[in-house]
C-alpha cells in the first residue's frame, strides 16, 4: 500500500491499446490484492459477524420468498397439531390483522370511472375498494363474471374480455358479425381476447372459410398460428400453412416434428419423409445429409456395440466407448470414426474417407478432425502422414490445409512429446510466430536454429539462461556462439 | 427494505406499494389458512415486491414450488397457484388437481392467480382438462412492471422480443401499454411521447387508444415525466449482441443476473477465521443482492472494469483509515463515537470484500487469451474491419466447438455490421455450424434469420458505415477511467440506442432524418395535452425527465450509458428507463433458439 498515488493513477491509465485490455505485468492484480489484503486484515479487529442484514448462506436474505418456500416445505410435519388453531385463525383473520390500506392499487386505476382519482384518503380508498368482495366467497363460482346481459355489441364484449370478464360468444351467429368481433378484438391489440375469439371462430366456423378471412387479417393469422403451435395442432396447423401456401414454413415445421420422436428407427424412417419437402435449396440438401447421416449412425452403432460386447477388438477393449454415436453431429460422427475406424477402407459406410466423400466434407475440417483423433491416440504416425505429400518426382513435403501453427496447437492440447511438436513447429512459416511457439513450448532445437538463421547472438545468448545446464541444448548454443 | 427504490429523481416506491396492495387484496379474498403453490419462475420478480412477512400477515403458512404428481399434506383451508399463463404450466396443475384427494376433510379449496394476466386460452384448456370448475377464485395480478431500481423498471417478460419479433404476437406489446398507464397513473400523463420501430408505434397507439376508453385515466397529478422514448429493440440489434464491458454488465455477462440477484462460485467468499483453516468449504453458490441499496456498488456497477480496481483500492484505504482510527481514541467519548460508527464501517468491509473478490474472478476471465481474441473480432466487426468475409476466429472457435451461442453471437454481429452477409459466406457459417452442432439447428439459423439478426445481404447495400459515421458509433480516443462519452461502457462502441436517446435531447432527431430512415420502422412525436393546472413552468436549471422504454430488451451497458448520461453537468436530462426483460447477448440468441430436446445421454 506504499504505492504513490500519482504511481497509481499512472498505472491504471497505461493501457497500451486503444481497446478493453489489460497489461501483462505480474502485478496486474496488485490493486485487487490490495483491497483483498485490506480487507483481511481487518477481519481480525472486528466482529465476527458480518451478517448485517439476515442472510442464509445461500445469500437468499431470511423471510424472502424463496428462502420460505424452503422453510415452509420442509416444516410442513407440524402442521397437524395447528389445525384447529388455523381453522380458528381463518375466521377471526381480519380482526387479527388489521388491513392496511396504501393509497394505490393497481386494478383501482383501471375501474375506468368518471371521478378523477385521489387515492389520497382513507374513506376514497375504502369506498372505491367496496366493490370488491371482502365476505368469504366458498364453493360458488364467480357469479359476478357471469354475463347474463346477451346485447352487449362487439366493441363492449372485447372490452369486457379485456378487463377479464367472461362473456359469451354464442350469440355471434352470422360470419359478418363474427369477423366484427374478431376485427375489434385485434384493434384492442390483446393477444389473450384475440386468442380467445380465434378459438370461438375455430370452433364454429367451416375451415376454409376461416382460412380465407385470416388471409386477409395478418395480426390474427399470427396469433392463430402461435396458437396452433403451442397447443401442438399440428395438422391444422400445416393445412393452414399450405392454404396460405407458405410452403417452406410447412416444411420446417414437419421437419421440426422429428426431434419429438425417440425411437431411432421412427426417426429416420420420419426424416426420410421430409426429403421432399419444400425446403429452400440450401436447406434440402441439409435435410437429405440429416437423413443419410443417420441412416449410417444406425448401422455404425449396431456393428461397433456388437464389437464392442464381444471383446475381441482392441481398440474397443482400451478405449471403451463412451457414448452412442446415434444422434450425433456430422463432425463428431467423422471424429468417432478417425477414432475407431481409421484404418479401414473407403468401401464401408464407418471408414473416415467414406464419410469424407459422402458428405462432401471440407480438407480443412477434415484434417482438423483426423488431427485431433489421432493425436488423442497418440498415433504420431498416422498424425506425420497426415501432412505428407509425394510430387510427382516422388520427394516428400509437408503441406497442412490448416496452418502448422494450428497443427502444433491441436498436438500440445493432446500432450505430445517434444520430440514430435517441434518437428510441427519448426514447418511454420512465420518466424516470429515460429520462435513465439517454440519458446512457449521449450521447443529448444527450433528457437537456437532460427536464431541461428536470423545471425541473433544477442538473442541466442540470452537464450542460454533457458536451457538446462550442461545439457546438449546448452552445448549447441555454445558452438554456435564460438563460429 | 426498498430504500433504494426512492433514491431516484421519481419514486418508484409507489409503483410497489400499490403492487403490495393488490397482492393483500386477492389473498384477503380466499378466507382462510392459505398454502401458495408457485410457478418458480415468478418466485423472483415476486420478490422485489413483497417478502414472505407480507404473505405471512395473510394466512400464507405454507409455500411450494409447482411440480407434477400429488401436492404435499400441508392442512390449510385454500390451495393458491400462482402462475404464468402457460399451457404447459396448465397441465401441471390439472395433475395437481385430479390426484388429490377427494376423501380428506376438510375439502381444501383451489385458486388461480395468473401472473401478468389472466388467459383464456389457459381456462378454455383447464376445461378441456374437466378441472376448471375446481377453482372458485381466478383472478389476474398485473405484475406488469416491477421496480428493480430507483431508476429501473422490467416486465421480465422472457419471451417478448421472441413474441413481438418472430411470432408477430402482440400481446406483450398491450401489457407494455397497460404498464405505462399504471405508470401514467402514478406520475401523471406523459406530455412528449417519441418513439422508433414498429412495436414502438404500436405502443403509442394503444396508450392513446386506452387513454381515450378510459376517462379514468386521466388525473389531476402533476406529471414527474416529460417525455417518453419507445425505442425497437431491433432498431439496434448490433448494442446485445457485443460483450459488455463495465462492472455490472460483465457480472451479469458471465454469471447470469436474475431479479437483482447474482449466483457466485462460492471458493473466493469463504470466510477464513482464525484456527479453521480450510475446513467447511462451502459447496452452495454464493448468492447475492446487487442494487443501488450497496453504496459501494452504485459507486462502481457502471463503470468500465477497467476502472474498478482503482475504486476498490481507494476505498481499502479509506476504511483501512478509518479502522486505524480506534489507535487515536483516547477518551471515553472518542471511543464512543468509534464504537457507534463501527456498524457502518462493517457493512463497508463487507461489500469491499464482495466486491474485491468479484472482482478477481471476472479479472480471471478477462485476462485469458480467448476473452481479449473474441473481444479483438467483436471490435474490429464493429469499426467495419473485414465485416464481408468469412472470419478466422470463428471458424476456429467453431473447429474447436466452442459454445454454439457464442458462434451465433459473433456471427450474428458480423452480419448486422455488415447489414447482411454475402451469400457465400452466410452458406458457409450455416454449414459449418449444423456440420459441427448437429443438423436440427437449422430451426435455430431458420428464426435468427427471421428477426433479421442473421441474413444475407440485399441489394449489395450496406449502410452500417453510414450509420456508424453518422451516429459516431465507434470512438477511437475512449477513456475508460474518466469517460466522456457512452462509448466507454463497450470499450470503444458507443450503444447505438442510446446514442438515439442522446441525440434526441440535443440537438434532436430532425439532425438525423437521413440515418433514421436506414434503421426500420417509423420514428414519430406524440403530444398527450394536460390540463393548463399542470402545464410545467420549468425552473430554471432544471433538468428534465425522460423515460426510455425498450421494446424487446436493455442490457446493463446500456443502462449504464443512460446513467452516464443522467449524470452529465450540463446534460440537462435525467432517465428513468422501462423494457420488457433485462437481457444480454446469451439469454436473448437463446431466446431465440429452438427449444431442443435434451441429449439423449
Amino acid at each position: 500500500m506504499s504505492r504513490a498515488r500519482a504511481d497509481e493513477e499512472e498505472y491504471w491509465h497505461s493501457s497500451k491499446f486503444r481497446a478493453f485490455t489489460f497489461d501483462d505485468e505480474d502485478d496486474e492484480l496488485s490493486q485487487l490484492k490490495e483491497s483483498k489484503r485490506a480487507v483481511n486484515s481487518l477481519r481480525d479487529i472486528v466482529d465476527d459477524d458480518d451478517d448485517l442484514e439476515r442472510v442464509s448462506w445461500s445469500g437468499e436474505p431470511v423471510g424472502s420468498i424463496s428462502w420460505s418456500i424452503k422453510e415452509t416445505a420442509s416444516s410442513s410435519a407440524s402442521s397437524l397439531e395447528g389445525r384447529d388453531s388455523n381453522l380458528q385463525k381463518g375466521s377471526s383473520s381480519y380482526a387479527a390483522f388489521p388491513k392496511q390500506v396504501s393509497s394505490y392499487s393497481l386494478s383501482s386505476l383501471f375501474k375506468g370511472r368518471n371521478k378523477l382519482p385521489s387515492f389520497q384518503s382513507l374513506s376514497d380508498a375504502l369506498s372505491d375498494t367496496g366493490v370488491k368482495n371482502y365476505a368469504p366467497e366458498l364453493r360458488r363460482p364467480k357469479a359476478e363474471y357471469k354475463d347474463y346481459s346477451s346485447d352487449w355489441s362487439p366493441k363492449d364484449t372485447v372490452r369486457r374480455m379485456q378487463r377479464g370478464k367472461v362473456c359469451s360468444l354464442e350469440r355471434f351467429r352470422s360470419l359478418q358479425d363474427k369477423l366484427v368481433l374478431l376485427d375489434e378484438a385485434v384493434a384492442g391489440h390483446d393477444g389473450n381476447v384475440i386468442t380467445a375469439v380465434l378459438i370461438f371462430l375455430k370452433r364454429t366456423l367451416r375451415r376454409e372459410i376461416l382460412f380465407r378471412e385470416l388471409e386477409v387479417r395478418q395480426v390474427a393469422l399470427c396469433h392463430l398460428i402461435h396458437f396452433l403451435k403451442e397447443t401442438g395442432e399440428q395438422k391444422l396447423l400445416l393445412d393452414l400453412l399450405r392454404f396460405l401456401d407458405r410452403t417452406e414454413e410447412v416444411a420446417l415445421s414437419q421437419y421440426r416434428e422429428h426431434l419429438n420422436i425417440q425411437d431411432v428407427e421412427k426417426r429416420r424412417e420420419f426424416l426420410k419423409g421430409c426429403i421432399g419437402l419444400p425446403f429452400s435449396a440450401e436447406d434440402t440438401s441439409h435435410i437429405q445429409d440429416h437423413y443419410t447421416l443417420l441412416e449410417r449412425q444406425i448401422i455404425i452403432e449396431a456393428n461397433d456395440r456388437r464389437l464392442e460386447t464381444a471383446g475381441q477388438s482392441e481398440i474397443f477393449r482400451k478405449y471403451p466407448r463412451k457414448a452412442s454415436i446415434l444422434n450425433m453431429p456430422l463432425v463428431t460422427t467423422l471424429f468417432y470414426s478417425c477414432f475407431y475406424h481409421y484404418t479401414e477402407a473407403e468401401g464401408t459406410f464407418s471408414s473416415p474417407t467414406n464419410l469424407k466423400k459422402t458428405f462432401k466434407i471440407p480438407d480443412k475440417q477434415y484434417v482438423l478432425t483426423a488431427l485431433a483423433a489421432r493425436a488423442k491416440l497418440r498415433a504420431w504416425d498416422d498424425v506425420d502422414a497426415l501432412f505428407t505429400t509425394k510430387n510427382w518426382l516422388g520427394y516428400t513435403k509437408k503441406k497442412a490445409p490448416i496452418g502448422f501453427h494450428r497443427v502444433v496447437e491441436i498436438l500440445q492440447r493432446n500432450n505430445a512429446p517434444v520430440q514430435v511438436l517441434q518437428e510441427y513447429v519448426r514447418l511454420v512459416e512465420d518466424v516470429e510466430s515460429r520462435l513465439n511457439l517454440a519458446t512457449k513450448y521449450k521447443c529448444h532445437d527450433v528457437v537456437i536454429e532460427t536464431y541461428r538463421d536470423l545471425k541473433d547472438r544477442i538473442q541466442l545468448t540470452a537464450y542460454k539462461c533457458k536451457v538446462e545446464r550442461g545439457s546438449a541444448d546448452e552445448e549447441k548454443i555454445n558452438s554456435i556462439l564460438n563460429n | 427494505m426498498a430504500a433504494h427504490l426512492s433514491s431516484g429523481r421519481v419514486n418508484l416506491t409507489a409503483l410497489r406499494e400499490a403492487g403490495r396492495r393488490e397482492l393483500r387484496e386477492f389473498l384477503d379474498k380466499c378466507a382462510g389458512s392459505k398454502a401458495i403453490v408457485w410457478d418458480e419462475y415468478l418466485t423472483g420478480p415476486f420478490g422485489l415486491i413483497a417478502q414472505y412477512s407480507l404473505l405471512k400477515e395473510h394466512e400464507v403458512e405454507k409455500m411450494f414450488t409447482l411440480k407434477p404428481g400429488r401436492l404435499p399434506q400441508a392442512d390449510v383451508k385454500n390451495i393458491i397457484f400462482f402462475v404464468r399463463p402457460r399451457l404447459e404450466l396448465m397441465d401441471i396443475i390439472t395433475d395437481n388437481v385430479l390426484r388429490e384427494d377427494r376423501g380428506r376433510s376438510p375439502q381444501r379449496d383451489f385458486h388461480i392467480l395468473f401472473v401478468p394476466r389472466r388467459s383464456l386460452l389457459c381456462e378454455q384448456w383447464l376445461k378441456e382438462q374437466g378441472v376448471l370448475g375446481s377453482f372458485i377464485h381466478r383472478e389476474q395480478y398485473s405484475l406488469d412492471l416491477i421496480p428493480f431500481d430507483g431508476d429501473l423498471l422490467s416486465m421480465e417478460s422472457e419471451s417478448a422480443f421472441k413474441e413481438c419479433y418472430l411470432e408477430s404476437d402482440q400481446t406483450s406489446l398491450y401489457h407494455a401499454a397497460k404498464g405505462l398507464m399504471t405508470l401514467q397513473a402514478l406520475y401523471g400523463t406523459i406530455p412528449q411521447i417519441f418513439g422508433k420501430g414498429e412495436c414502438a408505434r404500436h405502443v403509442a397507439n394503444m396508450m392513446i387508444r386506452m387513454k381515450r376508453e378510459f376517462p379514468g385515466s386521466q388525473n389531476s397529478i402533476f406529471p414527474v415525466f416529460d417525455t417518453l422514448l419507445l425505442l425497437d429493440r431491433n432498431v439496434d440489434l448490433l448494442t446485445p449482441l457485443a460483450t459488455q464491458l463495465t462492472y455490472e454488465g460483465l457480472i451479469d455477462e458471465i454469471y447470469g443476473i436474475q431479479n437483482t440477484y447474482v449466483k457466485l462460485p462460492p471458493e473466493k467468499f469463504a470466510l477464513k477465521k482464525q484456527g479453521e483453516g480450510g475446513k467447511d468449504l462451502p459447496t452452495e453458490p454464493k448468492k447475492l443482492q446487487l442494487n443501488s441499496a450497496e453504496e459501494l456498488y452504485a459507486e462502481i456497477r457502471d463503470k468500465n472494469f477497467n476502472a474498478v480496481g482503482s475504486v476498490l483500492s481507494k476505498k481499502a484505504k479509506i476504511i483501512s483509515a478509518a479502522f486505524e482510527e480506534r489507535h487515536h481514541a483516547k477518551t471515553v467519548g472518542e471511543i464512543k463515537q468509534f464504537v457507534s460508527q463501527l456498524p457502518h464501517m462493517q457493512a463497508a468491509r463487507s461489500s469491499l470484500a464482495n466486491h474485491t473478490s468479484i472482482a478477481e474472478l471476472i479479472k480471471d476471465i478477462t485476462t485469458s487469451e480467448d476473452f481479449f481474441d473474441n473481444l479483438t473480432v467483436e471490435q474490429e466487426f464493429m469499426s467495419g474491419i473485414d465485416t464481408d468475409k468469412v472470419n478466422n476466429y470463428i471458424e476456429d472457435c467453431i473447429a474447436q466447438k466452442h459454445p454454439l451461442i457464442k458462434i451465433l453471437r459473433l456471427v450474428c454481429l458480423q452480419s448486422v455490421c455488415n447489414s447482411g452477409l454475402k451469400q457465400k459466406v452466410l452458406d458457409h457459417y450455416k454449414r459449418e455450424i449444423i456440420q459441427t452442432y448437429g443438423y436440427e439447428h437449422i430451426l435455430t439459423l431458420n428464426n435468427l434469420e427471421k428477426a433479421g439478426l442473421l441474413k444475407p445481404q440485399t441489394g449489395g447495400r450496406n449502410n452500417y458505415p453510414m450509420i456508424r459515421k453518422t451516429l459516431r458509433l465507434w470512438m477511437d480516443d475512449v477513456n475508460e477511467q474518466n469517460p466522456n462519452d457512452i462509448s466507454y461502457v463497450y470499450s470503444g462502441y458507443a450503444p447505438l440506442s442510446v446514442r438515439l436517446a442522446q441525440l434526441l435531447a440535443r440537438p434532436g432527431w430532425r439532425s438525423i432524418e437521413e440515418v433514421l430512415k436506414m434503421l426500420p420502422g417509423p420514428h414519430f412525436e406524440e403530444r398527450q395535452q394536460l390540463p393548463t393546472g399542470l402545464q410545467k413552468k420549468r425552473q430554471h436549471g432544471e433538468n428534465r425527465v425522460t423515460l426510455v422504454f425498450f421494446l424487446g430488451g436493455v442490457t446493463y451497458a446500456e443502462i449504464a450509458a443512460l446513467r452516464f448520461l443522467s449524470q452529465m453537468e450540463d446534460g440537462g436530462t435525467e432517465y428513468v428507463i422501462a423494457t420488457t426483460k433485462l437481457i444480454n447477448g446469451t439469454s436473448w440468441i437463446k431466446s431465440l433458439m429452438e427449444k431442443l430436446e435434451p441429449a439423449p445421454f
